[in-house]
């Protein structure tokens, strides 16, 4: 069983979802509580739009935007790369106690050291994230174990920290208060100038997911299959645990805990281009954004003028979508 | 064995089906009293949904399966169990259960909610142990016997049961062809002693060799039915599994034994 | 270590040196267990910002004692104790229930939602409706009920599988947490910390109504799970084998998994949803007694006996007290870890 796309579908494809990309970016620069039109948004961009537009453009919509499509970026290829890599389609960054280990280290900031403006916890959230992922993966990706016991070293260690946090924000009202709109999740916050720090460490765990491609491939069939092909099964390991705490991790960080999207994309990008790594990274790179902004976009729409929170909509979209898996005939023990 | 006339099972234009597929389609069949029915056929062609069907583990859509004149829809799931014993393909021994405890499940249909474990109980096991031979492993897990010792274990524990009819789901599955043997030998001694027997089997020749009663199936259907020297018939092989082969007398039992003819595998030419 | 029952071929021997040294094991863990519950009872009436001696107890329970004593260990907590012990027992019944029937030993009502559901329907309550007590616990009843059914009624293809219920959980549990974050930035700052203190799993406040009310209405619950033990023992062998020998599997594991939500809607109404004691209490009491099967009696005392020290760990050897959830969470999860690692280990 080779695993290989067309050449050409799988260019059509980008070319398809970088179009629906654009729109989602310009929709998101769009709408909202003060909807504007294409044309306006565009004069706005090149720098001829009124003050007015130009403040709600370039300082509330185009930061947000931003965040949406590296946050969106990252976790999509972060999925990718856990459902590749345990060869287990239910695995999704977000299930991996990611966004509790972020939790964890936001509340220790708020209530230890004071901080409170979002743009401050990234750094915290981002270590968290780091260490959990990677005692998460150690733990559940390795030896015999199906998705059952990945999802739930990820359950386990996130109700350890879940409970202590919960302990601190309920000893401490402000801490308290901080923290349930963090754990909303939210495109605010990440100043332009985190996301310059962030994005390179984003642009990193992209480029060695894209080196991973071919390994992963290989892995496809099983390790000792790969390793019959020369492949280094260790080495690849490695390498999928760094780019999933980079990606995963960072996302976290500027964006709060948004789950299922990890989940999400790279099965409906299976599903257009196949099993092939070389080109469901890729795709699932562009496709991560599109959902991010959507259930951005949707969430600023639909009780306008209040908002709700991304990490809220995405959930009702993508939780059904895993019910909707496992109970196909076929997900007997996947 | 408990005293009781030997018991008349007989299918009646059943059909069978697994979500919206019809596997089983009008099948009628006798199962004769005191006889050891062996049913084979290829792959999906029913066999293992019939004897889930006679075990009454499927209900069927049309027509019924009758046990002594009476519809085994209708007879209480206890009183049924202590007529007819399965041993399933997909049988779970809980972790860590010894091979005493696992055989002694086997009493369920005949103890009631208050009944302690009375001396009938444990005559039960403990004859059950004696005739499959695993007395010595009693108190041994059973996650820690072989393939061939655990299936002597789940065949103690259905005969615990002590029914007068047994059914078996391809009971030789993942046995080294000694350990099969040894167990054949093990039903056909039960078929003496009075029990009727319906096996499931995917080896022509065991089946031609132990079976009182051969029924072949292909697509749902019963081809041919009757003793293995009128059934397993070179046509009827050729017929039912598509097989090219010749049938010579056993040189043990006399009976017939099916050999493969050679078919050199032909490479595709592509155009 | 042969049986001797090959000498005695045809005769019925002595009973079985396994079967009988086994239920010789689970009997001592249970003595064991219970001797622990009382220890913890005794240290639940004895501490405290006001200490009683522990040669005064008797003498209170038995109705003397001045009246702040009186109040001190009977009306707060003696109450208090009793609902740990009822809360524990029901939710270790519970567990053994859930993970019998679907065979799997990571199943539990947590990790199937139902808490997050009653979270949820206490919130909305909360929004929707009034903040009285007893809406609160309608509300919380209600919606872990739901959420039941909902699950069920996802999971349920060509029957319930154990591996589907984990995941269909985990998937609804998360809708609902999303559901319940939004809410929680709804209301006022007060009202959410009242809400996820609640939502936590606390003992604090409990009161001798609806203790009372909710172990009362448990009892059938218990005795009818008690009931289906034997038949729960031969779905372990697997659905064609119950089956076959007369014990109804769809029919035993819908009772058996309502009798499991009933007790732990009874549990929730008490202490909230209080999490992994359920999970971790039959799992603790299997392995102690070293039997095949997951035993209710002992699952309900190690249930009783977790949750009540937990308690007391919540309530006097932290910094600040908390609720009892936060501990049996942290605690709960440390354990599960230890298992996957164990397991990982002994697979290797």
């Amino acid at each position: 069983m080779t695993v290989t796309t067309r050449p050409g579908r799988g260019i059509l494809s980008v070319g398809v979802v970088a179009a629906i990309l654009a729109v989602a970016v310009l929709a998101s620069l769009a709408l909202g509580a003060n909807p504007l039109a294409p044309p306006a948004v565009i004069d706005a961009l090149a720098g001829r739009g009124t003050r007015e537009t130009s403040f709600v453009v370039w300082d509330l919509r185009v930061p947000r935007t931003v965040v949406g499509i590296i946050a969106g970026a990252a976790l999509g290829a972060a999925g990718a790369l856990m459902q590749a890599f345990t060869r287990n389609p239910l695995a999704d960054p977000g299930l991996l106690g990611v966004g509790a280990g972020a939790a964890f280290a936001v509340a220790l900031g708020v209530s230890l050291f004071g901080l409170s403006d979002p743009g401050e916890v990234v750094w915290p959230a981002f270590a968290g994230a780091l260490l959990v992922t990677m005692a998460v993966s150690v733990i559940g990706a390795s030896g015999p174990g199906g998705p059952v016991r990945l999802i739930l070293a990820g359950v386990a260690l996130g109700a350890v920290l879940s409970g202590i946090t919960t302990a601190i924000t309920l000893t401490d009202p402000e801490a308290f208060d901080r923290m349930r709109g963090w754990n909303a999740g939210s495109l605010l916050g990440a100043g332009l100038d985190d996301l310059g720090a962030i994005a390179p460490l984003v642009a990193a765990g992209a480029v060695l997911a894209f080196a991973l491609a071919p390994g992963l491939n290989a892995m496809a069939l099983g390790d000792d299959v790969a390793r019959s092909q020369g492949v280094n099964v260790g080495r690849i390991r490695i390498g999928v645990i760094v780019a999933v705490t980079l990606l995963a991790g960072a996302a976290t960080a500027i964006a709060g805990p948004i789950s299922f999207v990890g989940l999400m994309i790279p099965h409906v990008v299976r599903w257009i281009v196949g099993p092939d790594q070389r080109a469901v990274l890729p795709l699932s790179l562009l496709a991560g954004p599109v959902v991010v902004l959507a259930a951005d976009i949707l969430g600023r729409v639909v009780i306008a003028p209040a908002e709700v929170p991304v990490g809220v909509v995405v959930a009702f979209v993508g939780a059904p979508l895993l019910i909707a898996l496992a109970r196909r005939r076929t997900a007997r023990a996947l | 064995m408990p005293d009781r006339p030997p018991a008349s099972l007989t299918v009646e234009q059943a059909s069978f089906a697994y979500a919206d597929t019809r596997i089983v389609d009008q099948l009628s069949l006798q199962i004769e009293p005191g006889s050891f029915t062996v049913v084979i056929g290829p792959n999906a062609c029913g066999k293992s949904t019939l004897l889930r069907g006679l075990a009454r583990l499927l209900a069927p859509e049309e027509g019924q399966v009758v046990l002594d004149g009476r519809s085994i829809a209708g007879i209480p799931a206890k009183t049924l169990a202590r007529r007819m014993g399965l041993l399933p393909q997909t049988a779970v021994a809980p972790e860590g259960i010894t091979v005493r405890d696992l055989v002694s499940r086997g009493r369920y249909p005949h103890r009631g909610m208050l009944r302690p474990w009375s001396p009938t109980d444990e005559s039960a096991v403990v004859e059950a142990l004696a005739a499959t031979g695993t007395t010595e492993l009693a108190d041994r897990p059973v996650d820690a016997l072989s393939g061939g010792q655990r299936q002597r274990v789940w065949i103690a524990m259905v005969l615990a049961q002590q029914t007068e009819v047994l059914l078996l789901d391809e009971p030789t599955t993942y046995l080294d062809v000694a350990h099969q043997v040894e167990l054949l030998e093990l039903l056909a001694a039960l078929h003496e002693q009075g029990r009727t027997i319906v096996a499931v089997l995917h080896d022509l020749n065991q089946a031609a060799r132990y079976a009182t009663t051969v029924v072949a199936m292909r697509d749902g259907r019963v081809i041919a039915e009757g003793p293995p020297a009128e059934v397993v018939t070179s046509e009827n092989v050729s017929a039912v599994f598509g097989l090219a082969n010749t049938v010579i007398p056993d040189p043990v039992t006399g009976g017939p034994l099916v050999v493969p003819l050679r078919a050199p595998h032909v490479t595709e030419v592509r155009p | 270590m042969v049986a001797t029952v090959v000498d005695r071929a045809g005769r019925v021997g002595r009973p079985a040196r396994s079967v009988a040294a086994g239920r010789r094991r689970v009997l001592a863990v249970g003595v064991a267990a219970s001797v622990v519950l009382v220890v913890l009872v005794t240290l639940g009436l004895i501490l405290g910002d006001f200490p009683v001696p522990l040669e005064r107890i008797p003498t209170i329970l038995a109705g003397g004692g001045e009246g702040i004593e009186h109040t001190v260990v009977v009306d707060w907590r003696l109450t208090r104790v009793i609902a740990a012990v009822g809360v524990g027992a029901l939710l270790g019944i519970a567990g053994a229930l859930f993970q019998t029937v679907t065979r799997n030993p990571l199943a539990s009502p947590d990790i199937l939602g139902l808490s997050s559901g009653a979270f949820s329907g206490m919130l909305l309550t909360l929004v929707l409706v009034s903040a009285s007590w007893q809406a609160l616990v309608a509300g919380s009843l209600v919606g872990g009920l739901v959420t039941a059914l909902v699950i069920q009624m996802l999971a349920s293809r060509d029957g319930l599988q154990g591996f589907r219920i984990v995941v269909v959980g985990i998937g609804v549990s998360a809708m609902l947490a999303s559901l319940n974050t939004w809410l929680l930035l709804q209301v006022e700052l007060e009202t959410a910390m009242f809400a996820s203190a609640w939502g936590a799993g606390s003992l604090n406040g409990v009161s001798a109504g609806p203790v009372t009310g909710a172990l009362v209405a448990a009892v059938p619950i218990v005795v009818g799970a008690f009931c289906l033990v034997p038949r729960m023992r031969q779905l372990e062998l697997g659905d064609d084998l119950a089956a076959a020998t007369g014990a109804r599997p769809h029919a035993v594991r819908a009772l058996a998994l309502l009798a499991g939500v009933g007790l732990v809607s009874a549990a929730t109404t008490v202490a909230g949803p209080v999490a992994f004691v359920a999970l971790a209490a039959p799992q603790i009491a299997r392995r102690l007694a070293r039997t095949p099967s997951l035993p209710l009696g002992l699952s309900a005392l190690l249930g009783a006996a977790v949750l009540l020290a937990s308690d007391l760990v919540a309530q006097h050897a932290l910094p600040a007290p908390l609720p009892v959830g936060v501990v049996t969470v942290s605690v709960g999860g440390l354990y599960l870890l230890s298992v996957i690692v164990l397991e990982l280990r002994r697979r290797a």
